[in-house]
């Protein structure tokens, strides 16, 4: 079965066209570079996002810490993610890359400070 | 009055991306006084807010969200003691021979710049700048604002969204609101294809089975004191409504992205020619203004879609600011 996708892995947007079987990825056209490729097998086989999101500080400079995923997590996992991060409330100063939840989810992939608190 | 005045060799006006990334470059080009005004209380701008990822993959080869970019520059400023940041100054005036006013927190000063950069940006276009009938209900938000008041302050305006407009900030809002839990219903187009990158559409939209409807436009507003609904109508090839074709959307919540316009009050003030149709100034070559020694970079030159872009540039106006004050034999 031939597919079409979308590469979101740069401002190009390649369109790629894939072919799948039984939800594998046989060949892939239409990328421009290696990430395309790369891309194209993730998505039909296990589709991954990097989550980004906020956390609430106590007495901290910023009201607010931005914070990703350090990694994609699984599409599947997006919703329990969101509900993890929404629970965390920092009460001491972090920089850029401190870890604000470990091992989200058991994924072992940890959720991260993009913002120094102060 | 004049006897107040501090005169620097290069001032730059928004520490914003462009404003420092132009800092950065006119310091590593040899300029030893300069001076980064910012009217916020931190340094980079519109990042602050922009905290999904997509940032950097030119500069940095890095996939990175707004906060990280910006990082990596006030990291470098800090390192560089040829550039002075001051915060919470905002220039309220500009004069032709570049003398600029400016306020801060319980004082007035006033300075003179040999060279310098205006980076202050863009703002959003308002649901006032394009022909939308009906009511005048709360919750119509530009999404920028929208954007600030969920990342910055962490409170959700709506739980039922309509979007006007496929612009990248529309559509990374889009998924911004359904991450926090509201239902966003619908995007709503006028032209045949989105205006944001094709990877947003995939992944803001796709990824969260928000309808985008192209060719079509919202022909009116409903609500009292709150916006109830919008009525959404297809239009043809030459934007006309086709009849038969409208359909209601109930929301509590609409978002208007529907383009950038450069802010370039300052150089308006001191009398630079300015495009009345892109409100950029009338421009010789990239970055400059018709005043020798009055540059202009980033969104206020002209709209960027990458802040990789808006960087790259703007080290530009850095280089061009250096090369003006060695003429000057400063």
């Amino acid at each position: 079965m031939k597919k079409q996708l979308t590469c979101i892995e740069c401002p190009n947007g390649c369109v790629l066209t894939a072919e799948v079987k039984n939800g594998r990825l046989l060949t892939v056209e239409g990328y421009q570079c290696p990430k395309g490729e790369t891309y194209a097998k993730e998505e039909i086989e296990s589709p991954r996002r990097t989550v980004t999101s906020t956390v609430r500080t106590e007495g901290l400079g910023i009201k607010w810490v931005p914070v990703r995923t350090n990694r994609p997590i699984p599409k599947a996992s997006i919703g329990a993610a969101m509900q993890a991060i929404q629970r965390v409330r920092l009460t001491h100063p972090v920089r850029v890359g401190d870890v604000v939840v470990a091992n989200l989810l058991s994924l072992g992939i940890d959720v991260v400070a993009t913002r120094n608190s102060e | 009055m004049k006897n107040n005045t501090v005169q620097h060799d290069c001032i730059i006006v928004g520490g914003g991306p462009a404003g420092m990334a132009a800092a950065l470059e006119a310091a590593a080009q040899g300029v030893k006084d300069i001076l980064l005004l910012e009217r916020d209380q931190y340094l980079g701008g519109i990042l602050n807010q922009c905290i999904h990822t997509g940032f950097g993959l030119h500069q940095f080869q890095a996939d990175l969200t707004g906060p990280e970019f910006s990082a990596r520059y006030i990291q470098r400023l800090h390192e560089t003691p040829q550039i002075r940041v001051s915060l919470q100054t905002f220039v309220v005036r500009l004069t032709p021979d570049k003398i600029l006013t400016c306020i801060k927190p319980g004082r007035m000063l006033t300075l003179a710049a040999k060279a310098l950069i205006l980076c202050t940006g863009c703002r959003e276009r308002t649901r006032e700048m394009i022909p939308i009938p009906g009511t005048r209900p709360a919750g119509v938000f530009p999404a920028g604002l929208a954007q600030k008041l969920i990342n910055m302050e962490g409170l959700l305006p709506g739980k039922e969204v309509v979007v006007i407009g496929s612009g990248d900030i529309g559509l990374i809002m889009a998924r911004r609101f359904s991450l926090e839990g509201a239902r966003v219903r619908a995007v709503i187009e006028i032209l045949p294809q989105s205006r944001g990158l094709a990877r947003n559409v995939v992944q803001c939209l796709e990824d969260f089975d928000i309808p985008l409807y192209l060719q079509h436009r919202v022909a009116c507003l409903y609500g009292r004191q709150r916006v109830e609904k919008v009525k959404v109508v297809r239009v043809d090839d030459s934007l006309r409504d086709l009849p038969g074709t409208a359909f209601f959307l109930p929301c509590d919540t609409v978002l208007v992205s529907v383009g950038l316009i450069p802010e370039n009050e300052l150089i308006e003030m001191a009398g630079v020619p300015l495009d009345p149709r892109t409100n950029t100034p009338v421009s010789p070559g990239i970055n400059q203004t018709s005043f020798p020694g009055l540059f202009v970079s980033g969104n206020a030159f002209r709209i960027y879609d990458l802040v990789d872009s808006v960087v790259r540039d703007s080290a530009c106006a850095g280089r061009q600011a250096a090369e003006y004050l060695r003429g000057l034999g400063t």
